[in-house]
């Protein structure tokens, strides 16, 4: 067609004006199935860059590849909100010069949009596009190839990068609507064999629990929610990854059948679990930055009540228009909660970063009660501690903790306390569980910690909340 | 005494190979090993001296066990590797 901005990958770099030094940016809506960042980061070493910085939304296991491209000098420095697998590892041992910048989803949006994550050329890959770069995170089309729903993630790199480079495998004739990312926003569009393995994008971080301690865990989360206060007509949900976390929607859908209570929405990364609760009818709206899985991706292909938003209308926190501000409950797995309240669910017991700051920060600080579910040991690792390893969500916007040996109330919510004690929850000090942590499993010795910042943990109002070092065999 | 093993690799289990030494030598491979190595190899020593076990070689593989765990482990380990049964007294 006229105006065609069709062209092989290596004339879409040319032509961006791609030089050394510069930052590119990659979503992640593909999650462990991931394709586009190892092709185009291959692309970009074989045509010689050096001293890229990457700004991706989140990297995991499959990008393991990076390694080699730090190490030859190609990459050297990441954004992300999480990291994951080998590339994890040797970060965490002092593999790059630069720190990695860590940002929870919502921080990262409002640091594209005010300019303080400034993006050079957006790589971003897409289920279908037009030859003008109509794209979306699905398609319409019978050569579909790929399916990841949501592009959310993407859409404030669509809308302030300098140059983007929209990258598929399924091209579509003119007009792809309706789209994610416009054309008006796209610069190259590229073809590809793959952008990225759908079945992949449910895996790691999010698993369907049949562990009966999950399933424990879940029961208690589901009680704290209905009795807090927030369980009426209208009310709002999110929840995180996590077994605990999603089980505990089950116990919720039948409380809300039982009471005649439906939600207005539910946000966040969206999985099939709150599908499946807006199909009977439960819950009104789905407001999706992130589909979890293939279900929720062919929903938000498929229902108009099922809406993609951008990470900026998700949880920045400096737009009071974003979704965050009118939730209600978010329900948040933890790898460590200390005494304050302080959560980790980036840098494991034993140093190493193995998370990511997801929405974390973000929903715990903007939602009317925020709940963490932990078991209290996962072995011999203790999850509620005298100190998080690193910090990640300030204890101010935690409210309750969930754990089997009973439940934690923030002093600064007394309210919600009261009410929980009043259903017969058994509600513990937070230092108690902590306590009793360590009569179980002793006390554990310090981490071999070196001096080397290897990443930096930021607030998501761009302020440092952390750092983490780099661990010494 | 004659090599015995006990345990298993889940997660929250510890896998214990206890066989002839001189003197009481324990090498752990532990997946806590930076925070509790020091804890479960003491844990390990402890057991088989409160067995009056003073001479063995003790391959132990950790998952995360708790000292209850470990305990039990390396006493099983070391009835089948002794022959004497703790547990009838």
């Amino acid at each position: 067609m006229r105006n065609s901005k069709l062209v092989t990958l290596e004339e879409a770099i040319k032509r961006s004006g791609l030089k050394d030094g510069m930052t590119i940016s990659f979503h992640h809506h593909f999650r462990g199935g991931d394709k586009v960042v190892n092709l185009v980061v291959d692309k970009l070493a074989q045509m010689g860059f050096k001293d890229l910085k990457l700004a991706a939304s989140s990297l995991s296991d499959v990008h393991a590849p990076l390694i080699d491209h730090i190490k030859n000098g190609v990459i050297t420095g990441i954004s992300t909100s999480g990291l994951r697998g080998a590339l994890a590892d040797a970060i965490s041992h002092g593999l790059m010069k630069e720190p990695v910048v860590f940002r929870s989803h919502g921080g990262r949006g409002s640091a594209i949009a005010s300019g303080e994550l400034k993006i050079d050329v957006a790589f971003l890959g897409a289920s279908s596009a037009d030859e003008l770069g109509n794209a979306c995170g699905y398609s319409r089309s019978e050569n579909a190839k790929s399916i990841c729903g949501s592009l959310g993630y993407a859409l404030p790199d669509a809308r302030y990068a300098k140059h983007v480079v929209v990258i598929t495998d399924d091209l579509v004739p003119y007009p792809n609507m309706p789209m994610s990312i416009s054309a008006a926003d796209v610069e190259s569009v590229v073809v590809v064999d793959s952008v990225g393995d759908s079945s992949k994008i449910a895996a790691g971080a999010i698993r369907d629990s049949k562990n009966p301690r999950d399933i424990l865990l879940a029961k208690q989360a589901a009680k704290v929610i209905i009795n807090s206060g927030y369980f009426e007509d209208g009310f709002s949900i999110q929840t995180g990854t996590g077994g605990a976390s999603l089980a505990a929607v089950k116990y919720i859908r039948e409380e809300m059948i039982n009471r005649g209570i439906k939600a207005s929405f539910a946000l966040g990364g969206i999985t099939a679990h709150m599908v499946k609760l807006h199909e009977e009818g439960l819950i009104g709206k789905l407001i999706d930055v992130q589909s979890f899985d293939k279900v929720a991706a062919e929903s938000i292909k498929n229902d108009p009540t099922h809406q993609e938003v951008s990470a900026v209308e998700y949880a920045s926190g400096q737009h009071l228009g974003s979704a965050t501000h009118a939730l209600d409950i978010v329900i948040l797995s933890a790898l460590e909660v200390d005494t304050q309240f302080n959560v980790n669910v980036l840098v494991g017991s034993d140093g190493i970063i193995r998370g990511a700051i997801g929405g974390h920060q973000d929903t715990a600080a903007d939602s009317a009660l925020s709940i963490i579910v932990c078991p209290l040991l996962r072995g011999r690792i203790p999850c509620v501690v005298p100190k998080v390893t690193t910090l990640i969500t300030p204890g101010k916007s935690v409210d309750v903790v969930v754990t089997e040996y009973g439940i934690a109330v923030n002093p600064g919510r007394p309210e919600i306390a009261e009410k929980l004690k009043a259903a017969g929850l058994n509600i513990v000090d937070i230092k108690d569980l902590a306590a009793k942590a360590s009569s179980i499993i002793g006390q554990p010795d310090a981490l071999p910690f070196g001096d080397k910042v290897v990443g930096v943990v930021m607030n998501r109002d761009g302020s440092v909340l952390d750092k983490i070092y780099n661990i010494v065999e | 005494m004659k090599e015995a093993v006990a345990g298993t690799l889940e997660s929250g289990d510890i896998m214990v190979t206890i066989g002839p030494g001189d003197g009481l030598q324990v090498n752990l491979q532990s997946s806590v090993a930076a925070q509790f190595g020091r804890q479960i190899k003491a844990v390990i020593t402890e057991t088989l001296e409160g067995l009056g076990i003073h001479d063995a070689h003790v391959e132990a593989v950790d998952k995360g066990a708790l000292d209850c765990t470990i305990r039990a482990r390396v006493t099983a380990a070391a009835v089948r590797a002794t022959g004497k049964d703790v547990w009838k007294d």
